[in-house]
């Protein structure tokens, strides 16, 4: 590949996919916030429910 | 009070069936194809930069304007918009919400349903022993409902059926047993299919295999930068273009499943990572499969030639010839991943388009679920056939262009000015940041208000009044020629009928006589499923005004 056309590849797709996993996983490790919230999963955690 | 009383099952959930709402074929057949004709990997500089500045809004406008109809219980855009302002005429433009999703869906499940076929025939291994152009073939008779080789009777129908009945049903499951499900499903799938397809097109090796290129002949054809593009309005206003239609923004569906996220919880960080989620399946698996594979078969100047029929036609008449050249099993398997990725991100795009709909008839009709998921399926049938039986005729084609960009853009604009001008960016910028997980840059307050509709107002319209070959220098030089793309031209049949006055064929000019009327027939069809939505939306409006909800 011709010097430019890599430096361009490589730099976007570093960053995308960099900025991809960096807000999926502060998403991940973010905690859930005090029931009652949007999401079903969150329902039968009676610790965080008594909050 | 509405029936509605659904949530999604998780966070992750939501991501998923947000980016699986974002991610569709486009990805994958659009984005490579685009950035090829506009500058190779000069496109990349503004296509970033219009996801920054208007792709991001959009995301964050939709989301908070989802999650505050959802207050008041509204999960269709009619009535969110309605919620945002006392003149009572946006209802109305929240119609776009609900009817870009049906008229979209009646096409979108057909070219969904060609990649469950063509899966099977993957499997089956129709494509062995075919040439390039029997392989064309092979879809041309697909589409134009000639004998199967399979030996079932009008097999694209018969696909489309089951797609539709696929679709539906899920739909009818609910938001985190059905629509939710198949997005954790789908997208880890369609992300790993992704992965081995692009490894394929990463490591093409010149004589090997029926190549004729190394993989870097065609990445350098993707990505080496034409910088002197970088001045055309052209190039710029395709960006726009290609981040508006990826994210399926100006749709109406991300309102609709942001409206089940509680006003506590956050959105401006799940937005930002079902976006860029969007974006890792579009510049990075997307551009790694289409082109790199194509070049590395056919050669460029081929490659060339076909880009300009569209990245459907590489797809579907072009790839499965490809994949034929790695030996049965390899092909084999290949199709099955590159008809399943497409199939996935089809159907859980198709999904968000059912949900408006469904959300509508519930809060509005006390329709349960059920019945509200196969009415929906029945009006997609029913506006879907004329697609299938005359795709020849330009009914497909129609249906794309004005369900499936003029009004995405004529919703978005208004959407944004509704957001940021009338109901105030103040308020607007607290329902941003409401129970935000992130800190959402100041700087976006100023973008949203003043950024984004003056390009979202750009963009419709350069549509308008495009001018001939995309020509901006001679056009502001004072020769303002309009394109037949335009939506003036579009809207007069011009090419059409400059199509018509130059044939002499007598079969020709027969066939262009009756695309004119299916063209014709089409617009009336749409505009009557337009007004019919607005007569439901009035006598919602009414029911309310007499239950006291309004």
């Amino acid at each position: 590949m011709n010097t430019s056309a890599l430096i361009i590849m490589l730099t976007t797709l570093t960053l995308v996919t960099g900025l991809t996993l960096y807000f999926f996983a502060r998403v991940l490790k973010t905690p859930p916030k005090p029931e009652p919230d949007s999401y079903l999963d969150n329902d039968d955690e009676l610790g965080r429910q008594a909050l | 009070m509405s029936a509605n009383k659904e949530s999604w099952g998780s966070r992750v959930g939501l991501i998923l069936a947000m980016a699986g709402n974002a991610v569709g074929l486009g990805n994958f057949l659009r984005f490579p194809v685009q950035a090829v004709q506009n500058g190779g990997g000069a496109f990349i500089i503004p296509y970033l930069v219009c996801f920054l500045v208007m792709g991001i809004p959009l995301l964050w406008i939709e989301w908070s304007m989802g999650r505050f109809g959802g207050k008041f219980g509204h999960h269709s855009t009619p009535f969110i918009l309605d919620a945002m302002d006392k003149r009572r005429f946006w209802k109305y433009i929240g119609v776009f919400g609900i009817w870009t999703n049906i008229a979209v869906a009646a096409y979108y499940c057909y070219l969904e349903s060609w990649t469950l076929s063509y899966v099977m025939h993957s499997l089956m291994g129709s494509f062995n022993g075919l040439d390039q152009n029997g392989v064309a073939e092979f879809f041309n008779h697909y589409v134009n409902l000639d004998t199967s080789t399979t030996g079932i009777p009008y097999e694209p129908i018969v696909f489309f059926v089951i797609c539709l009945l696929l679709n539906t049903w899920i739909l009818s499951q609910g938001l985190a047993a059905g629509v939710e499900r198949v997005a954790k499903i789908g997208m880890p799938l369609l992300i790993i299919f992704g992965i081995f397809l692009a490894y394929k097109g990463f490591t093409i090796t010149a004589g090997e295999q029926g190549a004729i290129n190394d993989s870097s002949v065609g990445l350098n054809f993707l990505w080496t930068p034409n910088y002197d593009q970088l001045w055309s309005p052209s190039v710029w206003l395709a960006a726009a273009g290609q981040i508006f239609f990826t994210l399926s923004v100006g749709m109406g569906t991300i309102h609709c499943y942001a409206s089940y996220v509680r006003s506590k919880d956050d959105i401006a960080l799940n937005a930002m990572s079902a976006g860029w989620m969007n974006e890792f399946v579009e510049v990075v698996l997307g551009g790694a499969i289409l082109i790199p594979i194509s070049i590395g078969y056919l050669g460029i100047d081929r490659v060339t030639e076909l880009v300009q029929l569209g990245g459907l036609g590489l797809g579907f008449k072009t790839l499965p010839y490809l994949f034929a050249q790695w030996g049965p099993t390899l092909a084999a398997i290949s199709g099955v991943m590159w008809f399943g990725l497409l199939f996935f991100a089809g159907i859980t795009s198709s999904l968000a388009m059912g949900t408006p709909w469904i959300g509508f008839l519930q809060d509005e009709f006390n329709w349960r679920r059920k019945p509200a998921a196969w009415s929906f399926g029945l009006i997609v049938f029913l506006l879907g056939m004329p697609t299938v039986l005359y795709f020849n005729y330009g009914v497909f084609d129609e249906y794309d262009y004005w369900a499936g960009t003029v009004s995405l853009v004529v919703f978005a604009l208004l959407e944004s000015v509704l957001f940021a001008w009338v109901f105030g960016m103040n308020k607007g910028w607290r329902e941003i940041t409401s129970g935000s997980d992130i800190k959402v840059p100041n700087i976006y307050k100023f973008i949203i208000k003043f950024v984004t509709p003056l390009l979202l107002l750009w963009v419709f319209i350069g549509s308008l009044i495009t001018p001939k070959g995309g020509d901006w220098g001679a056009a502001l030089s004072g020769n303002w020629e309009l394109d037949n793309g335009s939506i003036i031209k579009k809207l007069a049949n011009s090419g059409l009928k400059e199509q018509l006055a130059a044939a002499t064929d007598p079969a020709q000019i027969s066939h262009l006589e009756e695309t004119m009327f299916f063209v014709n027939a089409s617009r009336a069809l749409l505009a009557l499923v337009f007004l019919s939505l607005a007569l439901l939306v009035y006598i919602a409006y009414k029911k309310r005004v007499r239950e006291g909800r309004i």
